[in-house]
């Protein structure tokens, strides 16, 4: 039972700590401008926005020329797009002025993110499950602070993640919630006009100097700006600190849940069969299990924890097993492809949690060994505690949390492509024979891939639990020399 | 010159974890060869570190390809 008590706190640490996930990387990796890196507005009209002014090969954006275009000013700082004609980028010009993607033509990198990123709906197939969404709007912006329980099915998304409806002041876009900037109607249910295609993301150069999507609605001729949740990784996926957080209940959070109750029905099951079939060769699952069990007891625990190794077994076999269930469920096809370990939320708080079952059972030896290696002249010590220090405490829970992430993200973005290639090759309907030609190529491709990512998996899991393991082994072990 | 230096990046990155695992996979060869019997040990051994070296690798991918 303490095994599954671990469990249980990994999902409510995860709970709170997805909230913080990576927000929205590159939504859409062209910007929906296909042709030019920037945009070129009307002089003067900016404040505090940097668009890099590039050439536009073909573009004619006529000054000045507005068909009955409405800015209202106070909504976004000053931001005014002059634009006149616009060749067709595959899309349609929506009331703002902007070519919007309207999915003719394919995009393996926003198609790949969208798959790999959580999201505030769980997808089945062509069925979109809502999902309760937990929204904070932080004090100081517009509106207050507040917060917002609802069910996702009020944005009535389509099969793309994007959201017809805005609820709250909140939309959807591919598959998350994004909070609407400025004078927006925040009450109930606000059909967009737009539907679907409300909102866009244009790609801009941001303050830091790194170019970055930002999102905008379009609705009623106003433009608004779009902000997505916040993150804790300092805007390294492009996220850092926005207007709202989102403390929802996303696909992550439920393929938890599920895997935490399936590996809880399934252990109950083995030890029930333990308990009746005593004295008799275990079978079926029990034999299974039983088979992982002792491979990881007697190669992982035993070596590493030396004579404390019975103390340490719920934890080991807590992340193992959870990891591994997490890892496999992502794997289902079909079945939403939900890319838990890929998330660094999910596999940060597994690496505090392998951090603080060390650091608590850390002994004396431990501690001097980090700040005050034993046998070293004192200038050599100054140099040594710092890397120790770092070590331990920033280098070790970093790699844990990385290599699980790095592994996982990989060879689900990998599968992605490798099914996105049939699009790529048939130009996403214009070149059917090459789409259907590329099939069996992309599915053997795709088989191949998904075979692998059950061996990475396994091995994924066996690592971490292995590291953990030795680290733990590392604390506790006693003074020998 | 079409691409961007983070893709350069990665594909420095890939250099380094072939490199090393194939080194991994080459002494675990000859170690087997020297003495068959340790076959099972080897191989676990083997995997273990192959997991350990395409994890920097593939932490350095990733972070190219998102940073970059």
């Amino acid at each position: 039972m303490r095994k599954l008590g671990f469990i249980f706190l990994f999902i409510s640490i995860a709970c709170f700590v997805t909230a913080q996930q990576q927000g929205s990387k590159r939504t859409n990796q062209q910007s929906t401008h296909q042709n030019h890196q920037g945009h070129n507005h009307a002089q003067g009209d900016h404040s505090g926005h940097n668009h890099a002014k590039g050439d536009h090969s073909g573009h004619n954006h006529a000054q000045g020329d507005h068909s009955g275009h409405n800015h209202a000013q106070g909504d976004h700082s000053g931001h005014n797009h002059a634009h006149g004609a616009h060749d067709d980028h595959g899309g349609h010009m929506n009331a703002c002025g902007h070519v919007v993607h309207d999915h003719s033509e394919f995009n393996p990198g926003a198609v790949a993110f969208h798959h790999i990123s959580d999201q505030n709906v769980y997808s089945i197939g062509p069925w979109q499950l809502p999902l309760p969404c937990f929204l904070y709007t932080h004090k100081d912006s517009e509106g207050g602070s507040k917060f917002d329980v609802f069910s996702s099915g009020n944005f009535k998304a389509d099969y793309h993640g994007n959201g017809s409806v805005a609820y709250n002041g909140y939309v959807l876009y591919e598959g998350s919630a994004r909070r609407i900037r400025g004078n927006f109607n925040r009450d109930g249910a606000v059909p967009l006009k737009s539907g679907s295609h409300s909102v866009y993301a244009v790609e801009e150069m941001q303050d830091n100097g790194k170019k970055k999507d930002q999102l905008y609605l379009c609705e009623g001729g106003k433009i608004f700006l779009v902000d997505s949740k916040s993150t804790l990784d300092g805007g390294l996926f492009g996220g850092g600190i926005t207007s709202f957080t989102d403390f929802s209940m996303t696909k992550n959070v439920v393929s938890m849940i599920i895997v935490c109750l399936f590996l809880f029905w399934l252990f109950r099951k083995v030890a029930r069969a333990y308990k009746n079939r005593q004295g008799l060769a275990p079978t079926g699952i029990q034999g299974f299990i039983e088979t992982i069990f002792v491979f990881i007891q007697d190669e992982v625990a035993k070596p590493f924890l030396g004579k404390r190794w019975q103390e340490f077994i719920p934890i080991l076999m807590a992340l193992f097993f959870f990891i591994l269930g997490l890892n496999l469920f992502g794997q289902i096809p079909f079945f939403g492809g939900s890319n838990v370990t890929g998330s660094l939320s999910v596999t940060a708080v597994l690496a505090i949690v392998a951090f603080l079952v060390t650091t608590k059972n850390g002994n004396k030896d431990y501690w001097k060994h980090i700040f005050n290696m034993p046998g070293l002249p004192a200038w050599v010590k100054i140099i040594v505690t710092p890397v120790e220090m770092m070590g331990a405490f920033i280098v070790k829970p970093l790699t844990l949390m990385l290599r699980l992430f790095g592994n996982m993200t990989a060879g689900h973005m990998v599968i992605v492509i490798f099914v996105g290639l049939i699009f790529i090759f048939g130009k996403n309907g214009m070149n059917p024979a090459a789409g259907w030609g590329m099939v069996i190529p992309s599915a053997l491709l795709t088989l191949f891939m998904m075979a692998i990512e059950l061996l990475v998996a396994f091995i994924q899991a066996f690592v971490f639990t292995i590291l953990t393991a030795s680290y733990i082994g590392a604390a506790t072990e006693e003074h020998h020399h | 010159m079409t691409g961007s230096l983070a893709a350069i990046g990665a594909g420095l990155a890939v250099i380094g974890a072939a490199i090393g695992i194939g080194q991994i996979g080459g002494k675990a060869m000859e170690a087997i060869a020297r003495q068959p019997e340790a076959v099972g040990d080897i191989r676990s051994n083997m995997i273990l570190m192959a997991a350990l070296v395409e994890g920097a690798a593939l932490i350095a991918i990733l972070l190219s390809f998102f940073v970059g």
